[in-house]
């Protein structure tokens, strides 16, 4: 059964709010599908709740942009991919948005932010993930977008990696989870 | 690396199919068993290779999330990442080469429990977190191209 958007139809699912149900089920599929033939079915057994709104709350969820993607999450240390830089470019507010599209859109990035300075200490106010292979494939890469988003006069500091003592995904409605 | 794993890995970041049987469909797509898509699945994930199948949520629009920095003197740097790493909350905790040198994720329902971690956390460490939180988002996440050397 592949579900389509007619199945979103039912007025139950217009609204844009999450409601209580939708909390229920992130805080469950948050660590996960299970793996077995019917995953959702699995989840809303969890729950109370039947395999077709499970699986209709997370097509909603996903078209409203709730979800970014549903799929197979990688962890890319473990891949081979050993370095991982922050690189982190104190752009002048109104050269922020055209910037933060160019650094967007480029494959080897994997997370590009606008995040707040922290005047005096940190004047960074755009923030994007690379990762390679190793650390001269990282700095290949900044090399690559300073020439292609014309960023030469822009300051920017390299943060590598060093340690991970953390790694998961996040867990949002644990709480909510618990009193439901 | 066999291809049935390199296939699952890179084909299906995104666009897991939204059936009932995501798992049967994975594999007629690739022309093999079921079971052999959930055991290497099973598999990949035991290897910690990858972390789930599942939903990656966009940040901000459920309950709260910040970055966040914190300049540690080398000698504590230890002791404090597994202060902070403590926190059901912290979902990511990384050193990284700066003098901002901890770097880590806090997810919590809402903003007030989010700031009450902060707070918790400059409070035992004795050292001052700077909260970053996202104000937008520039990247289309459309998982990350995997390439085989």
């Amino acid at each position: 059964m592949v579900m389509t958007r007619q199945a979103m139809a039912d007025p139950l699912y217009q609204g844009g709010e999450l409601d209580a149900r939708d909390l229920a089920l992130i805080s469950i599929i948050q660590r996960g599908l299970p793996l077995c033939s019917r995953p959702y079915a699995e989840l809303g057994a969890q729950i109370g709740m039947s395999e077709t709104e499970v699986m209709q709350r997370l097509l909603r969820m996903q078209e409203q942009d709730y979800i970014k993607r549903m799929g197979v999450v990688v962890r890319h240390h473990e891949l081979g991919y050993r370095a991982n830089a922050m690189v982190v470019w104190d752009v002048p507010d109104t050269q922020v948005n055209e910037l933060g599209h160019c650094l967007g859109r480029f494959e080897f990035i994997t997370l590009c932010y606008q995040r707040p300075r922290r005047l005096p200490d940190w004047p960074y106010n755009l923030f994007c993930m690379i990762h390679g292979q190793d650390r001269d494939e990282v700095l290949r890469y900044i090399d690559f977008v300073i020439k292609r988003c014309a960023l030469h006069d822009i300051r920017h500091e390299v943060l590598f990696s060093k340690r991970r003592f953390k790694q998961r995904g996040a867990h949002y409605h644990r709480a909510a989870a618990l009193s439901k | 690396m066999s291809v049935l794993e390199r296939r699952l890995l890179n084909d299906f970041q995104h666009d897991l199919p939204l059936s009932a049987t995501p798992y049967a469909d994975i594999a007629a797509r690739l022309g093999v068993s079921e079971e052999e898509v959930i055991e290497t699945l099973q598999r990949l994930i035991e290897q910690g290779v990858v972390s789930r199948v599942g939903a990656v949520f966009k940040p901000n629009r459920i309950g709260a999330s910040t970055l966040a920095a914190m300049a540690v003197p080398e000698e504590e740097l230890e002791q404090i990442a597994a202060i902070v790493s403590g926190y059901d909350e912290v979902n990511h905790n990384y050193e990284r080469e700066h003098r901002f040198n901890l770097w880590f994720v806090a997810t919590a329902p809402d903003e007030t429990r989010l700031l009450a971690v902060l707070n918790e956390i400059e409070t035992r460490c004795g050292i001052e977190v700077l909260p970053l939180p996202l104000v937008k988002d520039y990247h289309i996440d459309l998982g990350f191209e995997l390439k085989w050397s």
